[in-house]
């Protein structure tokens, strides 16, 4: 497969009164069309910068991002971001939340019945059909990601970004709507790049997972392909050894190798000293 | 746990019952409020002798009330008996010119021009407020250059503005324009100082995007029109609304003290002729007109709270 999206040396640090501070450096990856990448690393380790940069709504220090042999270097709907907290316009129903980005994206190359056509297909595709005239204060969260995500996938982007998109959402919602994501992949072939704190989402959902070491100066530490056929069934999973041999590295990875110093009230000096002696490049082994 | 009602309509007939004694718990408590207060304000009245006889109770306001409205009628008949005999002297002689009718201002009357010059007052902030308050909040250069003057204008008091507009008024506009210098001096106190409250929460909420929706149109790569469009202006209309709020509240107070200076003939200057009046019925005419003012600025409040549910899409504003 070509090259598709290429990050080469990223870099980036921000000013502080104590001098600049960095905190990602050296980020290599080089990611094919189609795939489904997930970022994991404890909090605070650069990946919703990593994702940010990618986005163009950061602008890295070094390096730089290359999609489709053009340079990144602003923000634009081919990388479509599927936000946190869904960021849906409150003043906007469903459908006009969608309608927005697709006037935007589409105009003069649609017209107005495609276009609503379209808008319908992107909520039938998150099964948001029979909301679409509700405010996002009337509906749930796990609703509300959706619109988020039909919102991302109408701008048909290249490539797909999700910051934690299932971060905030209870555990039934959020295997549906992984479940939803795997499908529609599936279906339109998007290059996908997600953030997640979640070890069985990471293994569940991705070709490679993108292992990032603690900041500052965060890198990517492992990188890991799951060699799991699709469509992948989280029952039978479950009992899959290749699945637990999977999630296994990568909970080794967080809380192993890349354990997070944080000392307890309680005889905690002791431990975080310790940590702190730990070379950066043991880490990569 | 399913919980299963009969029928619907039992469901429906419990929310009113709900309804219902809320509403009553809610305007007996009201009223209980009210008779308190009506009880000290009689007791205290009548231990209060001052210069112009007894201090009025609620009794003697009620009868200046009737008074008032009495004294209302009476100049609304002569009017129309004015019109009827200029009718059939203008039948008889046509020749003869039609003249307006000019009677005393009444209470009521006055009322109304009150609410007329506080309402192109308050109209005339606002179409000042919105727009600079945009411009101001979209622009940062603009915002430094201009916060410092606004916080230094917003708390000058009314009475210190209003020689300025008197003098100014009056050497730039006709005494024989169509509208009447003291007309123009009020609204336009009004105005002053009034816009403050819109323009500083425009500014607030033009610059308070969430960055997340500014995001998003970044995402969406949005032009500068769009932006403002559909993101700026929307997610700043709860935080104008609220200012509007402030500065409707802020002109009708201020609209009193300029009718009073600029014997504008609203209410303001109602409760001054009769304090300058001194007869023994005017403190309880002055006690109608607080009434008055306070049932009005209430009004006015609530007229203003309902057009913001009903305009702003952020529903979840509460009385306050």
């Amino acid at each position: 497969m070509q090259k598709h999206l290429e990050l080469s040396q990223v870099g980036i640090s921000f000013p502080t009164s104590k001098g600049p501070f960095v905190a990602l450096q050296n980020v290599n990856l080089s990611i094919k069309k189609g795939e489904i990448i997930s970022l994991i690393g404890h909090s605070g380790c650069g990946k919703s910068t990593v994702l940010n940069i990618i986005a163009g709504l950061l602008k890295a220090t070094e390096g730089g991002v290359i999609l489709n042999h053009k340079e990144v270097n602003e923000p634009g709907p081919e990388r479509a971001v599927v936000f946190q907290h869904h960021s849906l316009l409150p003043w906007l129903s469903v459908y006009q939340n969608v309608e927005l980005a697709v006037r935007q994206v589409f105009a003069g190359k649609m017209h107005k019945a495609q276009m609503q056509d379209w808008i319908e297909h992107n909520l039938a595709l998150v099964q948001m059909s029979h909301a679409r005239d509700k405010k996002p204060a009337e509906i749930s969260g796990g609703m509300k990601q959706r619109v988020g995500i039909a919102r991302a996938l109408a701008m048909q982007p290249q490539v797909l970004l999700m910051d934690e998109p299932f971060g905030a959402l209870d555990a039934l919602t959020r295997a549906h709507l992984q479940d939803s994501v795997q499908q529609i992949q599936a279906e339109l072939g998007n290059t996908v790049i997600m953030i997640t704190h979640d070890v069985d989402e990471a293994v569940l959902l991705s070709d490679r997972i993108v292992m990032m070491t603690n900041g500052p100066a965060a890198t990517v530490g492992e990188i890991l392909s799951i060699d799991l056929p699709r469509p992948r069934d989280r029952l039978a999973l479950a009992d899959c050894p290749k699945y637990n041999h999977y999630r296994h590295q990568v909970l080794s990875f967080l809380y192993e190798k890349q354990r997070k110093v944080e000392p307890l009230p309680l005889g905690g000096a002791k431990s975080a000293s310790d940590n702190k002696a730990l070379p950066p490049q043991g880490v990569r082994a | 746990m399913i919980i299963q009602l009969k029928n619907p309509s039992a469901a429906k007939v419990a929310h009113w019952q709900r309804k219902w004694r809320e509403l009553l718990r809610q305007s007996s408590l009201t009223l209980a409020g009210l008779t308190l207060f009506v009880l000290c304000w009689a007791t205290l009245a009548s231990q209060l002798q001052t210069s112009l006889g007894q201090f009025p109770g609620p009794g003697a306001v009620a009868g200046q009330l009737r008074a008032l409205v009495a004294e209302h009628q009476a100049e609304q008949a002569r009017e129309q008996a004015f019109y009827q005999r200029q009718q059939q002297r203008l039948a008889q002689q046509p020749e003869a010119v039609a003249r307006p009718y000019h009677g005393r201002p009444t209470f009521f009357s006055q009322i109304q021009t009150s609410l007329q010059t506080v309402l192109s007052g308050f109209l005339l902030a606002s179409l000042i407020a919105i727009p600079a308050g945009v411009l101001i909040g979209l622009s940062p250069l603009c915002y430094s250059a201009l916060n410092p003057l606004i916080q230094l204008l917003k708390p000058v008091s009314p009475l210190a503005w209003l020689p300025l507009i008197t003098i100014v008024v009056s050497a730039s506009y006709p005494a024989d324009g169509l509208l009447s210098r003291s007309y123009l001096v009020s609204a336009l106190t009004v105005a002053l100082c009034s816009l403050w409250p819109t323009l500083i929460n425009t500014i607030v909420g033009v610059s308070q995007v969430p960055a997340d929706l500014q995001n998003v149109s970044k995402v969406l790569r949005l032009n500068w029109y769009r932006h403002i469009r559909a993101i700026v202006l929307p997610s700043a209309v709860p935080m104008m609304f609220t200012g509007l709020r402030l500065s409707l509240g802020i002109a009708w107070m201020v609209l009193i003290a300029a009718e009073m200076l600029a014997q504008n003939p609203g209410l303001g200057k109602f409760v001054w002729d009769e304090f300058q009046n001194g007869s023994s019925d005017s403190l309880a005419r002055i006690c109608v007109a607080v009434a008055v003012i306070g049932l009005i600025g209430l009004l006015l409040d609530r007229l203003m709270l309902s057009l913001q549910q009903a305009l702003s899409w952020d529903k979840s504003v509460q009385l306050r």
